[in-house]
């Protein structure tokens, strides 16, 4: 990581207000307006649209491992994906992660 | 916080604005309101109606699942309070190891336990602090890690429209207060709240967000504090590198309920790394609008079809 301090600070605040803004965005407003339905729809994807493509590249090519696939990494992923989409609970799933990352570590050394 | 958010609780609802099928004729619309829980066959997206994008809470069993029906109304301001406060307590189960974890890495990527703290008060929404910190690792360019964090967050003007028509008569001071607690949680549940009885005095609205609020601020304080000093002394081979990614992924996979979730997310991934040659976070950019205009296109084929008469 290499930011001064106050880059830091600046992106702390600077994140805080604007997540401020869009939680107060429609309560902040005198009589209260309906969002557009094309608006509601593609906000309704901005989870599914943005974590997936953070989490690949550092699955496929961890950083721990000098940006090489690991298997280790790779098994806990699918574990990860597979225990959250059959039991819909995201900390069973963490769990699932957990154990498959470090048995694969314990057993491939 | 703003974590695991609430699907489940609004998989059971029916909306008002929902024109039922005829009863001759089955549709798609009717088959797949039977199978899959929502998403697909809404007439008309009012704010109420959208789904939320993360899991709720560990299954314990969804606070007030079973009482609905049966439930006396509050006659006191302080009994929805403390209502609230009931129904809110199982998502300490998942905030209190998920902030954790934030100030853990926070600190072992190199911030300062103030300025872990500073995250976990200022901003106060757990998948928007854990894409900052993984843009930061890449070194971003910090409008970059802004913008990319800010964009996590927007489904909470979702949130705040849903909202408004239950909260929006009360004082500024007071709306400011519920924005700033504004969570997945909060939300999910004060929206079934609002929902099962809709009638209830203002007072006693806020009374309720406030309830379920009221465990989850200082649990999320207290717990960054708690992995921000425990964080620094963490041995790599325990692979804390890989605990966000882990995370990440167990937020999203019961998240992708309907097709078009789902192409949102394969989208998302396939430009995300066709894009890795781009300065860092501006590929994640470019993959998450591409990744919402699938989404939003998907749904509108999937609800097509589901208007379509069965062959």
């Amino acid at each position: 990581m290499n930011y001064s301090t106050s880059q830091i600070w600046f992106l702390i605040i600077a994140m805080g207000v604007g997540t401020f803004l869009i939680r107060f965005s429609f309560l902040g407003l005198i009589g209260a307006r309906k969002l557009p339905d094309w608006v509601l729809r593609h906000l309704r994807y901005t989870p599914v649209a943005v974590l997936p493509g953070l989490v690949a590249p550092l699955v496929l090519w961890p950083e721990a491992t000098g940006g090489n696939p690991d298997a280790a990494r790779l098994l806990a992923a699918c574990a990860t994906v597979l225990v959250g989409l059959a039991t819909k609970n995201t900390l069973v799933a963490i769990l699932a992660g957990a154990v498959t990352l470090f048995g694969m570590l314990a057993l491939l050394g | 916080m703003s974590i695991g958010g609430a699907a489940d609780l609004v998989d059971n609802k029916t909306f008002p604005n929902e024109t039922p099928p005829p009863p001759s004729a089955p549709t798609r619309a009717m088959v797949v309101r039977a199978g899959v829980p929502q998403g697909m066959g809404h007439q008309k997206a009012i704010p109420t109606d959208h789904e939320l994008p993360f899991e709720p809470t560990p299954r314990l069993g969804y606070p007030g699942s079973g009482r609905q029906g049966g439930r006396m109304a509050d006659t006191t301001n302080s009994s929805s309070f403390w209502r609230g406060l009931r129904d809110g307590l199982p998502f300490v189960l998942v905030a209190g190891p998920f902030a954790m974890l934030f100030g853990a890495i926070g600190t072992e990527a190199g911030l300062s336990i103030a300025q872990v703290m500073g995250f976990s008060i200022v901003v106060v929404a757990g998948a928007a602090q854990f894409t900052a910190l993984q843009l930061m690792g890449s070194d971003a360019p910090t409008l970059i890690v802004l913008a990319t964090s800010l964009v996590v967050n927007l489904r909470m003007a979702m949130y705040s429209a849903a909202l408004a028509p239950h909260l929006g008569a009360a004082k500024l001071w007071q709306r400011m207060g519920l924005a700033y607690l504004n969570f997945d949680q909060t939300y999910a549940l004060a929206q079934a709240e609002y929902d099962r009885t809709p009638d209830q005095p203002l007072a006693r609205k806020i009374a309720y967000f406030g309830g379920v609020a009221t465990p989850l601020l200082p649990l999320w304080y207290g717990m960054t504090l708690v992995g921000a000093l425990v964080g620094a002394k963490v041995p790599p081979e325990y692979a804390l590198d890989f605990a966000m990614p882990i995370t990440f992924i167990a937020l999203i996979a019961p998240a992708l309920k309907t097709r078009a979730h789902l192409a949102a997310a394969l989208t998302s991934i396939v430009v995300a790394l066709a894009m890795a040659w781009m300065p860092s976070g501006l590929g994640l950019i470019v993959a998450a609008i591409a990744a919402m205009v699938v989404g939003a296109q998907v749904e509108l084929w999937q609800k097509a079809r589901a208007e379509r008469p069965l062959a």
